[in-house]
């Protein structure tokens, strides 16, 4: 069976399969969320290094890898709406930023925390943390662009231009650890191989899906507000049972 | 070594939990408030104005 994939570009039609995915995204990132931290605390082993700090990484680099991601879709997006002048696009990036923003924030946040312990201080002006720092500002720069201009579908344009510009600092902050001679440390997974314990390895993945699937909801959620403020003189957002209540 | 860096190696589990744990999960908990909050403000924002539609 063939299924028309732009009928869900449409917010009229993505209104409702958002509202039916938020559920099912939430109770499997909680599930998971409780998997993986389960794992990561009571069956992974004891750092023989870092001991009992490193357990940070499991919430620290699913929030590091989902800041810089949630980036590039949100410039995709922003992209699309420019280029295309699709409704749902611009809606998407918007709603799509204030989450961006905390997994940033969160990232850096944990970090400080490992960092305290492990290097003796919160912070270093190191280019992974820096460029973090940055990409948390490009996040706060779109959300206030956007917010600053009356008029949302110029509001859209702008902040588009920010997105897409901006994203040139997601590279820099992957390999800001092999250009630069950086404190933080490299990749630990790469693709010939790790040296990660399996259990690790298993948390980590576990919690890092969790954290996409939180992401998701939270975006959907917030993008079904932002269609209904947007759509509001519109016949079907009237005919809604939610609304007709 | 003051009074914090002691407390953090002596409990680094505690530490681990608290810091990062506790904050990140509030983070979300405060976030998915805001959302609800959003889309009930949203909803009776639309009413308003299907009921102002009614009267004219």
């Amino acid at each position: 069976m063939a299924i028309n994939w732009f009928k869900y570009s449409a917010p009229t039609t993505f209104y409702g399969l958002a509202g039916k995915l938020i559920p099912w995204f939430g109770i499997l990132a909680a599930i998971l969320f409780a998997v993986g931290l389960y794992i990561g605390f009571f069956v992974a082993p004891t750092d023989a290094v870092q001991g009992e700090f490193y357990r940070i990484i499991f919430i620290h680099v699913p929030s590091s890898i989902i800041s810089m991601f949630l980036y590039l879709i949100m410039a995709g997006y922003a992209a699309l709406g420019l280029i295309f002048n699709t409704r749902l696009s611009s809606m998407m990036a918007t709603a799509i930023a204030p989450t961006g923003a905390l997994f940033a924030f969160i990232s850096l946040w944990t970090g400080a925390l490992w960092g305290k312990p492990m290097w003796g201080a919160w912070w270093v002006w190191d280019a992974r943390l820096t460029s973090e720092l940055i990409l948390l500002f490009l996040y706060l720069g779109y959300i206030a662009l956007h917010a600053s201009i009356d008029d949302p579908r110029r509001a859209d344009r702008a902040a588009a231009l920010l997105a897409i510009v901006g994203s040139v600092n997601v590279p820099i902050i992957y390999f800001s650890v092999k250009w630069w001679n950086t404190l933080h440390q490299g990749s630990t997974i790469k693709f010939s191989g790790t040296s990660m314990h399996v259990a690790m390895q298993q948390a980590m993945f576990i919690t890092l899906v969790a954290c996409w699937l939180y992401a998701i909801a939270v975006i959907l959620a917030r993008v079904r507000s932002i269609i209904l403020e947007r759509e509001r003189h519109t016949k079907w957002i009237m005919e809604l049972p939610e609304v007709k209540q | 070594m003051n009074g914090l860096d002691i407390w953090m190696r002596e409990n680094p589990i505690t530490y681990v939990l608290l810091g990062s744990y506790a904050v990140a999960f509030l983070i979300f908990a405060v976030e998915i408030a805001m959302v609800r909050h959003k889309r009930k403000i949203t909803l009776q924002q639309v009413r308003l104005m299907r009921d102002a539609g009614d009267e004219e």
